[in-house]
């Protein structure tokens, strides 16, 4: 390395088409940012219109890069534009778009700082974006801090809330522990590789056989990502973080960061990481198998509905971990009855694409009906039928969806990731394959337990007051705050108002849900998609078959 | 060159980081013990890019520094909020949901 090459800097050339989409969320992130300095407070009503209207425009140019269909390696194949990337990208918007929906009322109720609120949001979605092009150790750790930096910030969202408060710290820890883990495993790959990008780190790995070197820093990598996508034992963050946070940030963390996580997974084992096929496969086969079972039995005893969610999150990333574990046994092959083939590649795409509507969808729903209810509890879900039948069916069909049962989409999610374990042909996928079956089995267990409290319980007469209802954190700070005296500590007080509220019960009267256009679009855009992937999945499949990869170094 | 000293070193540094991680209460020696994990991972970077002739060893330790320094600038916001909130910033302290 001489100083010479290095001071004679030459400008990459950019693809400018290519970082369209990029760009337009950064000038969108930027303008809601300026806006809000620049209007009065009335003018703050609009920054989630612009947020959403913005990621719709987003949109526009990962269209005409589709349509256009070239792939546009940059910066020496670090960063790609690809069919694989354009698909995720906007799923990714989408999901963004979903979130803000069902962000509108909840940030605006709640008075929380609504603008910084829509430019976190918007930046951690570039992270995931540019997540989704990077092909080289480099760009996926700035992709990966640029997506989780934000959401720390959004998980302690309630400044005044204690459990929001423990939400942040909790994820902002183990996030940041996870990153030092994996770094630490980069830094060896890249020894062993002698640099950064896929295309290299494969070569290298390629023919050197299982040394402890390659094992630790391949081990450290997948590690630290294994936190990310909340898989067991690495999922200790998750059940508290999304109890904790805003629900509309549980929502985007246990979809967007967590497909996030999937996506870094799919870059670097399936491009990167392809050599050391000993390694990789045996280590998801084990993480695969404890995080489903794990997460659907502890899921089992909770009683908070947004905790169990949680665990269900957990061991739904369990079934998106499992074709890993036979991510290179077999080519394609084709589903029974279908004209459709599988790799296990298209299976974890097919997965979290119908994973994230379905997800997004319940979360929706849990949002909605707390505007009434005011409570977490799965018990407050009783007679839901009774005076919301349109509540019940919609969470009816999302978590058939996430159970798995027929005419919604989460169940040709399951059948492909079965075929995928099973078409492999070795026992390993054969056992695997039988316990997925068995977990999907478990998993019913759950969810038939909110479908019999909505569909065949009373009204219950009392609920808990629960601590994501919806902004009513601050009506009680005040009510709370006129009754104390004026020497208190503004912070102190909120603290003991949200804890002497962990055990009031009060009395429910059922009603109809108040509803807002936002929060029935979101669940207008998750159930038309949980029904049509479900009946069509083709329209699914088609993605995950054209989201191909540019495996070029 | 003296790549397995940096490379122990970095390991050592590591450790030590990790073991912060999990021992310390403070929220604060929290925060520290990942820069010691951090820069233990930008020491290797460096003594591997040496090693390999090649600046992207250089480059990803940057990237590390000026990511970590936003990094922990939301970690100490985090455990500031947490100390106003709760006149404690001990880790251990923050057990309220379970299960």
């Amino acid at each position: 390395m001489n100083l010479g090459s290095m001071l004679a800097f030459v400008r990459p050339d950019l693809d400018w088409h290519a970082l369209a989409p990029e760009l337009t969320l950064l000038a969108v992130g930027t303008l809601v940012t300026v806006a809000d300095i620049a209007l009065d407070d009335k003018a703050k009503r609009m920054m989630p219109t612009l947020a959403g209207i913005g990621l719709l425009v987003t949109l526009v140019p990962i269209l005409t890069l589709a349509v256009d269909g070239a792939e546009r390696p940059m910066f020496g194949g670090a960063y790609v534009v690809d069919d694989f990337s354009l698909v995720l990208k906007a799923l990714f918007i989408l999901v963004g778009y979903v979130v803000v929906l069902m962000s509108v009322d909840y940030v605006r109720e709640g008075d929380y700082y609504e603008n910084e609120y829509y430019t976190l949001l918007l930046t951690s979605l570039l992270g995931m974006v540019m997540m989704a092009s990077s092909r080289d150790l480099v760009s996926v750790f700035v992709a990966l801090e640029l997506l989780s930096i934000p959401a720390y910030m959004l998980a302690a969202w309630r400044k005044g809330g204690p459990r929001s408060n423990e939400a942040g710290l909790k994820y902002y820890l183990m996030g940041v522990f996870a990153s030092a883990v994996m770094l630490y495993g980069m830094s060896l790959v890249f020894g062993v590789a002698g640099d950064t990008d896929f295309g290299t780190i494969a070569a290298a790995l390629t023919g050197e056989g299982a040394s402890p070197i390659i094992i630790v820093a391949i081990l450290f990598v997948l590690i630290g990502f294994a936190f990310k996508v909340s898989a067991v034992p690495f999922h200790t963050w998750a059940p508290d973080t999304y109890e904790g946070a805003p629900t509309p940030v549980t929502a985007f963390l246990s979809v967007a960061s967590k497909a996030a996580g999937f996506v870094a997974l799919l870059g670097l084992v399936f491009v990167a990481f392809e050599g050391a096929a000993d390694v990789v496969q045996p280590f998801f086969w084990v993480l695969a198998a404890v995080t489903m079972t794990v997460g659907n039995l502890i899921a089992l005893r909770q009683t908070n509905i947004v905790r169990m969610l949680a665990y269900s999150g957990v061991a739904q990333g369990g079934f998106m971990l499992a074709p890993f574990a036979v991510a290179f046994e077999d080519d394609a092959w084709q589903l029974p009855g279908t004209d459709i083939t599988t790799t296990p590649y298209f299976a974890i795409v097919v997965y979290a694409v119908i994973y994230a509507f379905m997800n997004l969808g319940a979360f929706s729903v849990v949002l909605a009906v707390s505007r009434r209810t005011r409570s977490g509890d799965i018990s407050s879900y009783g007679g839901l039928f009774s005076y919301a039948p349109g509540m019940a069916v919609l969470m009816t069909l999302f978590l058939a969806a996430l159970a798995g049962i027929p005419p919604a989409s989460g169940f040709f999610a399951k059948f492909v990731v079965f075929w995928a374990l099973a078409g492999a042909g070795t026992p390993a996928g054969w056992v695997l394959a039988v316990i997925v079956a068995v977990n999907a089995v478990i998993a019913f267990g759950y969810y038939a337990r909110v479908l019999q409290q909505m569909w065949f319980e009373p009204v219950p007469e009392m609920v808990a007051l629960g601590v994501d209802s919806g902004g009513d954190d601050d009506e009680i700070d005040v009510a709370e705050a006129a009754n104390s005296t004026a020497e208190q500590d503004e912070y102190g007080d909120a603290w003991l108002a949200t804890e002497t509220r962990q055990a009031t019960m009060v009395r429910f009267t059922p009603g109809k849900i108040p509803m807002t256009g936002a929060l029935a679009a979101a669940l207008a855009i998750t159930a038309i998609a949980t029904l049509a992937f479900g009946v069509l999945p083709g329209l699914v499949s088609h993605f995950g078959e054209v989201a191909t990869f540019h495996f070029g170094g | 060159m003296l790549l397995n000293q940096f490379l122990l070193l970095g390991a050592l540094l590591f450790a030590v980081g990790v073991y912060g991680v999990l021992a310390r209460r403070n929220g604060v020696m929290v925060l520290m013990s990942i820069e010691l994990m951090l820069n233990a991972v930008n020491l290797n970077l460096v003594a591997f890019g040496l090693q390999h002739d090649v600046v992207s060893g250089q480059v990803f330790a940057l990237f590390i520094i000026a990511v970590a320094a936003a990094e922990v600038g939301v970690g100490l916001a985090i455990v500031l909020l947490l100390y106003r909130n709760r006149k404690s910033i001990a880790v251990d302290e923050f057990d309220l949901m379970k299960g």
